[in-house]
């Protein structure tokens, strides 16, 4: 433990009966308190923005940069095509792995133990393994098994060649949900879990059929807690979709990466590009989910939060009103 | 009268602790029944299992003859699939010490919850509503969420909830006890308006005047079995048991 130790205040300031000359009772408890002014946090915040500026200035001064050549490349149809892909593949695996989560969690918590043990296992399974494992292993499944089918054990079967129903495209997105679903089931559980005992009970009480007792009143609640969580997967699912590269799937970092090859010289621009739209993706997401959250915090709280843009107004005019009673004092 | 409600033999316990021991109780038709006991006798586990939200070891309860949550099957009780359980629990009001409302409904959507669910529509159920809503002094509040009213508020939407269902039976779980003392009188109050309209109403509470006053059946409950009961007059002012005299001058004190 280190010693608290604080500068002593002036002699007598903090007592009433030693006040300066001229000044009363009465005049001291009429105004405004001060409030604690904190300089160091200015000195701090000037160096950080001087540094800021300082990297900020170097984008522009040096020329390796090459910023004339990013405007071709952001809109190129090369780009937009890869952009369409990551959107594709992260926008189906996304939905494909929110129905799977629940699925998945609601067969962790169910009563039934083969149920539990199954899904347990998959979680555990896929948790397990880095996602560029399982899109290769999955990408070499027609030499794994050349022909799928179903039929009759031993009798007649139904069999179609691997590579005529799985496209890249649809491999991808299989591999990226199979992942995604073993980590959105827990973020699900987790939700379900939140939601309080004393929920379920009135539920069962009023004797709603089960199904409704979970979409009605058990998930909606349980979605408060599952959507910060869930947009966190879903942004890192945008990036994982990167590894699509690896599998000859050309998403926005793989079209990047190759026409880095074939243009070298631009290859700065061209990772600028990238940047730019996955910080503007993100943004996107972003801003549905401050949406989402507030839609899901209805009757959390016995008023909603303001939104970004009426926080801005109040603050405007917090310092207004601030500046204003500055003057008058 | 006819019974209502008979419960034989309710004996239940968690691993080790036996909660109750086999619990024998009738409750005529229509008649308010007060359950009274120290924290810990038994007496919520007894009201939670008149509707099955607690599995008995052995025992059973019946609602009109009709057994609650569990088949004859040969010379044994079975448990009933969960849906014909929630069937049966449609029949029996239930009032939580914790209000449970749901929270990302409106009042109004609270109370349409139950009978949208049984297939009546959506309209009629809201009329019904408004009409409930009305009657437990809450009309102007049916597009307010539940953490937007006090809790003597939250309590009387979870009645007019349960009230919906037009059910025969009606329990109560300490319906007060979560409550600030001056929004008590609230909620007894809509209680007592339920007494003498023909529902059976069965209420653990510590609100021993609230007994006096409307109870025509007061149970008294120590170590998961009733230790006495008869008329309030009978139980609180002239309890026979050294406990039951224990317990109300602890309370009355």
């Amino acid at each position: 433990m280190t010693a608290v130790t604080t500068k002593p205040l002036e002699p007598g300031a903090d007592r009433l009966d030693s006040l300066p000359r001229g000044i009363d009772l009465k005049g001291l408890s009429e105004r405004t308190v001060i409030p604690l002014r904190h300089p160091l946090r200015w000195v701090i915040a000037a160096i950080v923005v001087i540094l800021l500026l300082n990297a900020g200035q170097t984008l522009f001064t040096n020329p390796s940069w090459e910023w004339a050549k990013v405007p071709e490349w952001f809109f190129s149809p090369a780009i937009l095509k890869g952009l369409q892909l990551t959107l594709l593949a992260t926008a189906i695996s996304a939905v494909v792995s929110f129905v799977g989560g629940i699925v998945v969690a609601l067969g962790r918590l169910s009563g039934n133990p083969v149920l539990s043990t199954l899904s347990w296992l998959y979680i555990w399974a896929f948790r397990s393994l880095p996602l560029i494992l399982v899109l290769i292993f999955l990408f070499n499944l027609g030499n794994l098994y050349p022909a799928m089918g179903v039929g009759v054990p031993f009798g007649p079967q139904v069999q179609i060649p691997t590579i005529t129903f799985l496209s890249p495209l649809v491999l991808g997105v299989i591999g990226l949900s199979l992942s995604e679903i073993a980590y959105s089931a827990e973020v699900v559980r987790s939700g379900i879990l939140a939601v309080d005992q004393g929920q379920h009970e009135a539920a069962k009480a009023l004797g709603l059929p089960q199904r409704r007792q979970f979409l009605r009143i058990v998930l909606p609640q349980a979605l408060r807690s599952i959507v910060p969580a869930y947009v966190n997967q879903i942004i890192g699912l945008i990036k994982a979709s990167s590894l699509l590269f690896y599998v000859s799937l050309l998403d926005l970092f793989g079209v990047v990466q190759s026409l880095g090859s074939t243009y070298p010289t631009d290859i700065i621009p061209l990772l600028i590009v990238a940047t730019l739209w996955y910080l503007i993706l993100t943004s996107a997401i972003s801003v549905v989910q401050y949406y989402i959250e507030r839609f899901y915090a209805r009757g959390s709280m016995r008023e909603l939060p303001p939104t970004p843009l009426q926080r801005v107004r109040r603050t405007l005019a917090g310092i207004r009103s601030t500046a204003r009673g500055n003057t008058l004092a | 009268m006819t019974a209502a409600i008979d419960i034989h033999n309710a004996t239940k316990s968690y691993g080790d602790k036996t909660v109750l021991r086999g619990v024998d109780l009738t409750v005529a038709a229509g008649t308010v029944t007060v359950i009274l006991g120290p924290s810990g006798s038994g007496k919520s586990t007894l009201l939670r299992a008149i509707n099955h939200l607690e599995k008995l070891d052995e025992g059973f309860v019946a609602l009109n003859g009709e057994l609650i949550g569990v088949r004859v099957k040969g010379d044994r009780l079975k448990e009933l699939p969960e849906k014909r359980i929630l069937r049966q629990r449609a029949r029996i009001g239930f009032v939580f010490q914790n209000f449970n409302l749901f929270p990302h409904l409106t009042i109004l959507e609270n109370v349409t919850e139950a009978p949208i669910a049984q297939g009546i529509s959506a309209k009629r159920a809201r009329d019904e509503a408004r009409t409930l809503l009305a009657r437990v002094g809450l009309a102007d509040k049916e597009a307010a969420y539940p953490r937007q009213l006090s809790g003597g508020q939250q309590q009387r939407v979870a009645i007019a909830r349960a009230l919906a269902l037009e059910p025969e039976v009606i329990l109560f779980d300490e319906p007060t006890s979560a409550l600030d003392p001056e929004l008590v009188g609230e909620v007894l109050g809509v209680i007592r308006t339920l007494t003498g309209s023909g529902k059976t109403l069965i209420v653990v509470t510590h609100e021993i005047g609230f007994a006096r006053e409307v109870a025509d059946h007061v149970v008294f409950m120590d170590e998961g079995a009733i230790v006495e009961q008869g008329t309030p007059s009978d139980v609180l002012s002239h309890p026979r048991h050294r406990r039951t005299q224990d317990f109300l001058s602890k309370v009355l004190a």
